[in-house]
C-alpha cells in the first residue's frame, strides 16, 4: 500500500515532470541560439493553443488548423525576430528580456482581441483516464494521457536532436549557438538563423499547447506555465536541452514527494516545535526553486549548462 | 546657456562634494521638492492624492530600492514584491502587538525585516549571476508569500490571512485624508530618494558600481563581495520594505498577501527599466511612466467611445489597452534603451548651449 | 463570436449615447462599473458586466428608470488588481449627479482595499457571494454589504445538502470530507466554519491547499485517493477549477462527489473540462438559464433593439450573465427603496442608498413582480444583518447545461453568526470602532 503509493506519487510526479520540460525546451532553444530569455513563451504557447482550438472548433479539419497555425507561430516567430529583437541586438540581457516581457502583453491581449476570452475544451483523441490493467494489477493510477504526453516529448526531443545535428540549418545553429562571431565569418546568415530558432520555439510552444491544454482546457492561465518552466530552467541549464528534460523530471519528482510527503511527516514535529499550528502544504510553490536554488550553490551553471570563466 | 556651469567656483571641498554640485540642479530641486510639499496640495483633488500620486510615489521608492541592487550593484532580482510584503506585513504586526509604537519607527523596524530577508536570499548571489539569480530570487517572491499565508502569526490569525492597518498618528497628529497620506509618503520617500542619491556617491555606492562592472576585478581591488553584495540586498530591501508598509498604510489600507504577487515585481522591474537603469531619477520617471499609462490609455478610450458617441465593445478596448502598453514597452527599449533619465540627460546637454548652436 | 465593429456600433450608441448625456441630465443614477475584459478571469468580469448592465437597460427601456430616473454607468478596467481597482474606484466616485450609488467591486482583494475608503466617502461596497464575511456585522461594517450568501453560509448549507443526501444530518457522523482550497485569502476563509461544522455533526475534514494558479493538481488528487473521501468540497478559482476535475478523471475519483463553490460553478469553469466534469455539483445563489421572464424580458427590451452588452448571445442566460443580473437587480431595488424614503423620482446618493439596502425585503411576490421567481432567493437585510438570505441551490452540470436539483437550501446561522460577530468584535477592537446601536437605526 505505502510502497505502491509512493511509487504512484513518484511516476506522477515524474511525468509531471516531462509536461514542464515540454514548456522548458521553448525557453533552451531561444536561449542557445540568441542569449534572450525569452519570458513570451507562455504567452506564445497560450496564443498557439489558443489559435488552433478556435479554428478546430469553427469547423476546421483538425490537420488543416494545425498547419494554420504552425503557420501563424512561424511568422509571430519571425516578426518577433525582426521588429522586437534585431533593433535590441547588442543590448544588455535585462533589456532584450523586458522586451519579451513586453511582448508578452502584446500577445496576451492579441489573443483574447482576435478570439475571445472564453475558456475552452481541448480533446486530442486521448482519454485522460487511469489506465485499467495498471490501477487493477498495482493499484497504482497512471492517466494514459500522460504517457502519451511523454512519447510525444520523446519524439519531439528526437526530432529536434536529428535536426540539429543533421541538417545545414541544424549545423549552422549550433555554430550560432557556440559562438556568434565565428558563426558570422564562416559566412552563417545570422539573423536568417535566428528567425528559424524563432519559427522552431513556436512550434514547440504549439505542441507544449495542445499537450497542456488538452490537461486542462485552452485557457488564459496557461500563460501561467511558463512559471513551471523556470526551476526546470536554472536545474538543466539555459543552454541545454537534454538538461530541461532532466531537470523537468527531477523538478516534477521532488516537488510531487515534497507536497505529499513533507506535511505528512513535518506538520506534526514542527507544530510540537513551534508551539503554534504549522501546516506545509503548498510547499510546491517555492519547492522546486528551493531546490533549484541549493542545486546553483554547488553548481552554479546548473546541470548541464555550461561554464563561464571569468577573465579580468 | 540656461544649465551652463561656467562661473560657479568651488572654494571648499564641502562645497566640491555636495549632492548636487550644479547651482541649477540645486535651485531645480528645492524648487520641484517646495512644489510637491505646497503646490500639489493647492491643485490637486482627493482622486489626484488617493488614486495617482500616493501610489506613485510608493512605486517610485520601491522601484528606487530595485534600482540599487540592480542598477547599481548589478544584481537582477525578481522578488522586491515580496520585500514589499515583508514590510507590509512587519509594520502592521510592529504596530498591533507592541502598544504605544510609534509608526515611523515601525515602518523602519519593518524595513529592517525586509533587509534581513533580503540578506538570506541575497546569499546565493555569492555564487551564481545573472538569470540564474533572477531566477533563484523568485523563490523568495514564492517563499515569502507562501509564508504569510501559511502562519496565521503574520496576519494575527485572520480567518482570511489579511491584514488591515490601524490608523497612522505621528506625535498626536493623526493622518487620515488622502492628502495627509500623500504628505507623508512624501515626506518618507523625498527623505529616502536623497539619501539614496547621497549614498550612491559614497565608497558603499563606488564599491556597487565596481561590483557592477565587473565582479572579478571589483574583488581584485579590495572590495570585499560578500559584504558588498549583501549590503546592496539589504538596502534594496529595506526601500522595497518601507515601500510595502506604505503602500499598506498610507494607500491601501487592507491588504492581502496576493497583492505583492509576481506581476507586481515585474511591473518595479519595468519601472526601472524605462525610467532608467542605475539611476535615482530613472525610478521617479519609470513609477511614473508605469503607473500612469493604462489610466492615461483607459481615460483616453473612454474619452475617445464617449466623445464621438461610439460605444465600442469594452472587451476590446481592454486588450487593445494591453497590447499598447506592452508595445509601448517595446517601442521604448528601442528607441531608449538607458531609459527615459537619459533623455533627461541629453536634454540637460542641450540646455548647456541653448539657444545658442555652439 | 463576431466582434462589434467600432463604426457599426455606432448607429445603435447614438440611440442610447449614455455616457455622453451622463452629464448633461439631472434624473440619473451613477453606477460605476468597475470589471475586468482582460486577464485570466475575463469570462467572470465579462459575463457579470453584461449581465448586470443588461439589466440596466431593461430597467431604462421598459420602465424608464426607477419613477423616471435612469440608470447611467460607466466601465473601468481594474484588471482585477487592487491599485487599477482603487484608481477606477477614485476616479467613478464622483460621477453623476449624486456620486456612485454604490459599487460592486468584484474582486475580494479589491473589497478589502475599499472597505475603508467606502465607508469614508458614504458608498455602499457591496460584495454580492465573495469579500470579507465578517462583514454581514453591519454595527461595524456599515457600508459593507456581503449580502445574499457569505462563503460561510454557503459552506453550512453544503454541509446540509450532504446530510440530506445521507438521509440526516446525523448520518454524517464518520464521514470524511476534503475541502481543497485555493491557497488565498478567499480559499482560507470556510476553513475555521468547516471545523466548527466537523465537531459538531462528528465527521472528519482533511484541509489541502492548492498554490496559485491551480494548474497543477497532480499530489492534492493522489493524496484524495488515499483519504478516499466521500465529499469533496471545492474553492477553486480560474484555472483550478477544470484542472481539478480533470486530475479528479485522473485519480479515478467520481465527479458526482465533488461540490463546488459558486466562483467554481459556471459554464466556463466546466467547458474546459470536457467529459470530466460531467455529474460535478456546484453551489450557487443564482440559476443558470434563459427561461425566466427577467432574462426574457432583458431578451424583448435589450436584445430585440440590439443594445445588448453580450457579444456572444449564447452567453445570456449562462451563470456569470445571470449572476451580473442579480448584482443589478439588488441595486435597482436598493434604490427603489431608498425613494421611498427620501423623495421618489429623485436621485439617490450613496448614504441614502446605504438605507435603501439595509432596509431591502424582497419575499416571494415581491421577486415575482420582478419576474425572478426560482432565479434568486427572497432577501431580507436589517442593520445587524448585512446578508439577507444565506440560501443556495445546488445544480449539476450534465456535460451540455447545469441542472438545478435541489430547491434553496438554507444556511446554519446558529454556527455562521456567532462567529462572523467575533471576527468582527476583534476587527473592531484592532481598528479601534465603537459599533453602532442598532435599535437607534431608522
Amino acid at each position: 500500500m505505502a510502497l505502491s503509493f509512493f511509487i504512484e506519487v513518484l511516476l506522477g510526479g515524474l511525468l509531471a515532470g516531462v509536461m514542464y520540460a515540454l514548456v522548458a525546451i521553448g525557453f533552451v532553444l531561444i536561449y542557445k541560439a540568441s542569449g534572450v530569455f525569452n519570458f513570451a513563451q507562455g504567452a506564445m504557447v497560450f496564443f498557439a493553443a489558443l489559435t488552433f482550438v478556435s479554428l478546430v472548433e469553427r469547423g476546421v479539419n483538425f490537420w488543416l488548423a494545425l498547419v494554420i497555425t504552425l503557420a501563424v507561430m512561424v511568422v509571430l516567430g519571425v516578426a518577433t525576430e525582426k521588429v522586437v529583437l534585431r533593433p535590441l541586438v547588442n543590448q544588455p540581457p535585462i533589456t532584450l528580456f523586458m522586451a519579451t516581457i513586453g511582448l508578452t502583453f502584446v500577445l496576451e491581449g492579441l489573443s483574447q482581441l482576435v478570439w475571445g476570452s472564453q475558456p475552452h475544451g481541448l480533446e486530442l483523441g486521448i482519454q485522460d483516464v487511469p489506465m485499467e490493467w495498471l490501477s487493477q494489477s498495482a493499484n497504482i493510477n497512471i492517466s494514459q494521457f500522460d504517457v502519451f504526453a511523454a512519447l510525444v516529448a520523446g519524439i519531439l526531443v528526437a526530432a529536434l536532436a536529428l535536426f540539429f545535428q543533421y541538417t545545414r540549418i541544424g549545423r549552422a545553429l549550433r555554430a550560432v549557438a557556440d559562438d556568434h562571431q565565428a558563426a558570422l565569418a564562416v559566412g552563417i546568415p545570422l539573423k536568417n538563423i535566428w528567425a528559424i530558432v524563432w519559427a522552431v520555439a513556436g512550434f514547440v510552444a504549439l505542441v507544449a499547447g495542445l499537450m497542456w491544454g488538452a490537461r486542462n482546457g485552452v485557457q488564459y492561465a496557461l500563460t501561467f506555465i511558463a512559471l513551471k518552466a523556470l526551476p526546470v530552467l536554472i536545474l538543466g541549464g539555459f543552454e541545454s536541452i537534454p538538461g530541461a528534460i532532466v531537470g523537468g523530471l527531477i523538478v516534477g519528482a521532488s516537488e510531487k514527494l515534497a507536497e505529499v510527503y513533507l506535511p505528512q511527516y513535518l506538520n506534526a514535529p514542527l507544530t510540537q516545535f513551534f508551539g503554534g499550528a504549522v501546516n506545509l502544504q503548498g510547499i510546491e510553490s517555492w519547492f522546486a526553486y528551493v531546490v533549484a536554488l541549493l542545486f546553483l550553490l554547488v553548481r552554479p551553471q546548473g546541470l548541464f549548462g555550461e561554464k563561464i570563466i571569468d577573465r579580468v | 546657456m540656461l544649465y551652463r556651469e561656467a562661473g560657479q567656483f568651488k572654494s571648499t571641498y564641502a562645497e566640491d562634494q555636495q549632492i548636487f554640485p550644479i547651482r541649477q540642479d540645486r535651485i531645480g530641486v528645492l524648487l520641484f521638492i517646495a512644489f510637491a510639499f505646497v503646490g500639489v496640495p493647492l491643485v490637486a483633488n482627493q482622486y489626484w492624492f488617493a488614486a495617482i500620486l500616493t501610489p506613485f510615489l510608493i512605486f517610485s521608492l520601491a522601484a528606487l530600492g530595485l534600482n540599487i541592487l540592480t542598477g547599481y550593484a548589478g544584481q537582477l532580482s525578481l522578488g522586491t514584491a515580496a520585500f514589499m510584503a515583508v514590510g507590509a506585513f512587519m509594520a502592521y504586526n510592529f504596530e498591533l502587538r507592541i502598544p504605544g509604537m510609534p509608526i515611523l519607527v515601525s515602518f523602519a523596524l519593518a524595513g529592517l525585516c525586509a533587509a534581513l530577508v533580503g540578506i538570506v536570499f541575497g546569499l546565493p548571489s555569492l555564487r551564481i549571476k545573472g538569470f540564474y539569480l533572477a531566477v533563484a530570487t523568485l523563490a523568495c517572491q514564492f517563499f515569502v508569500l507562501w509564508a504569510l499565508q501559511r502562519f496565521g502569526w503574520f496576519s494575527n490569525y485572520s480567518s482570511s490571512g489579511v491584514i488591515t492597518a490601524g490608523t497612522i498618528e505621528i506625535f498626536g497628529y493623526r493622518f487620515e485624508t488622502a492628502a495627509q497620506k500623500y504628505l507623508l509618503t512624501l515626506a518618507i520617500v523625498s527623505v529616502m530618494a536623497l539619501a539614496a542619491k547621497n549614498l550612491m556617491r559614497s565608497e558603499t555606492g563606488r564599491a556597487f558600481m565596481a561590483v557592477r562592472d565587473m565582479d572579478v576585478a571589483a574583488e581584485v581591488i579590495g572590495i570585499p563581495m560578500m559584504k558588498t553584495k549583501l549590503l546592496a540586498f539589504a538596502i534594496s530591501s529595506f526601500y522595497c520594505g518601507v515601500a510595502g508598509a506604505l503602500y499598506a498604510f498610507c494607500y491601501l489600507g487592507t491588504v492581502e498577501p496576493e497583492a505583492f504577487n509576481l506581476d507586481l515585481s515585474f511591473r518595479i522591474l519595468f519601472m526601472i527599466i524605462i525610467g532608467g537603469v542605475g539611476t535615482i531619477l530613472g525610478s521617479f520617471l519609470g513609477a511614473a511612466f508605469i503607473t500612469l499609462l493604462p489610466i492615461f490609455l483607459n481615460v483616453l478610450f473612454g474619452g475617445i467611445s464617449s466623445f464621438f458617441q461610439v460605444e465600442i465593445s469594452h472587451a476590446w478596448l481592454s486588450n487593445i489597452e494591453l497590447i499598447i502598453f506592452g508595445g509601448l514597452i517595446v517601442f521604448f527599449l528601442i528607441v531608449e534603451p538607458h531609459g527615459l533619465a537619459r533623455l533627461w540627460q541629453i536634454g540637460k546637454e542641450k540646455l548647456r548651449l541653448w539657444p545658442f548652436p555652439h | 463570436m463576431k466582434r462589434k465593429h467600432p463604426v457599426l456600433a455606432l448607429t445603435a450608441a447614438a440611440a442610447l449615447g449614455y455616457a455622453g448625456l451622463a452629464a448633461s441630465q439631472a434624473k440619473e443614477q451613477f453606477v460605476p462599473a468597475n470589471f475586468y475584459w482582460v486577464g485570466p478571469y475575463a469570462p467572470g468580469g465579462s459575463g457579470i458586466s453584461g449581465g448586470m448592465l443588461d439589466y440596466f437597460k431593461l430597467i431604462n427601456n421598459r420602465d424608464g428608470g426607477v419613477n423616471g430616473v435612469k440608470f447611467t454607468w460607466e466601465k473601468c478596467e481594474t484588471e482585477y488588481n487592487n491599485a487599477r481597482g482603487v484608481e477606477c474606484y477614485e476616479r467613478s466616485k464622483k460621477k453623476g449627479p449624486t456620486g456612485a450609488t454604490l459599487i460592486h467591486p468584484l474582486s475580494t482583494g479589491i473589497t478589502y482595499s475599499l472597505i475603508e475608503k467606502g465607508t469614508q466617502d458614504k458608498i455602499p461596497i457591496v460584495s454580492v457571494g465573495y469579500g470579507r464575511t465578517d462583514a454581514a456585522d453591519g454595527r461595524i461594517f456599515p457600508y459593507v454589504f456581503p449580502m445574499i450568501t457569505t462563503y460561510w453560509s454557503q459552506n453550512t448549507a453544503k454541509i446540509k445538502f450532504m446530510g440530506q443526501k445521507a438521509g440526516g444530518m446525523d448520518k454524517l457522523k464518520g464521514k470524511k470530507i476534503v475541502n481543497l482550497y485555493h491557497d488565498s485569502a478567499y480559499g482560507k476563509e470556510t476553513i475555521p466554519v468547516l471545523d466548527a461544522q466537523a465537531k459538531k455533526y462528528g465527521f472528519q475534514v482533511t484541509h489541502i491547499a492548492v498554490p496559485h494558479p491551480g494548474n497543477e493538481q497532480q499530489a492534492q488528487w493522489l493524496q484524495i485517493r488515499q483519504i478516499q473521501p466521500d465529499w469533496v468540497i471545492l474553492r477553486g478559482w480560474g484555472v483550478m477549477n477544470p484542472t481539478a476535475l480533470k486530475a479528479a478523471q485522473r485519480a479515478g475519483f467520481p465527479r458526482d462527489k465533488i461540490i463546488g463553490v459558486w466562483w467554481s460553478g459556471a459554464e466556463e469553469d466546466v467547458i474546459p473540462a470536457g467529459d470530466a466534469a460531467k455529474g460535478y455539483i456546484a453551489a450557487g445563489f443564482n440559476v443558470s438559464g434563459a427561461n425566466y421572464p427577467v432574462i426574457k424580458d432583458i431578451q424583448k427590451y435589450v436584445y430585440a433593439k440590439g443594445e445588448g452588452e453580450m457579444e456572444d448571445k449564447s452567453r445570456v442566460g449562462s451563470i456569470y450573465y445571470n449572476r451580473g443580473v442579480v448584482f443589478a437587480i439588488v441595486t435597482v431595488e436598493a434604490v427603489r427603496k431608498a425613494q421611498e424614503r427620501f423623495g421618489k423620482g429623485q436621485p439617490m446618493t450613496g448614504e441614502q442608498v446605504r438605507w435603501g439596502l439595509e432596509n431591502l425585503s424582497m419575499d416571494d411576490g415581491y421577486l415575482k413582480k420582478l419576474g425572478a421567481t426560482g432565479f434568486m432567493q427572497p432577501l431580507k437585510l436589517s442593520c445587524m444583518d448585512h446578508e439577507g438570505g444565506g440560501q443556495v441551490k445546488f445544480q449539476q452540470w450534465d456535460g451540455k447545461q447545469w441542472k438545478v436539483i435541489t430547491d434553496w437550501i438554507s444556511s446554519d446561522q446558529s454556527i455562521v453568526r456567532p462567529m462572523i460577530e467575533a471576527s468582527a468584535a476583534q476587527y473592531a477592537k484592532e481598528k479601534g470602532i465603537t459599533p453602532r446601536d442598532c435599535s437607534k437605526e431608522k
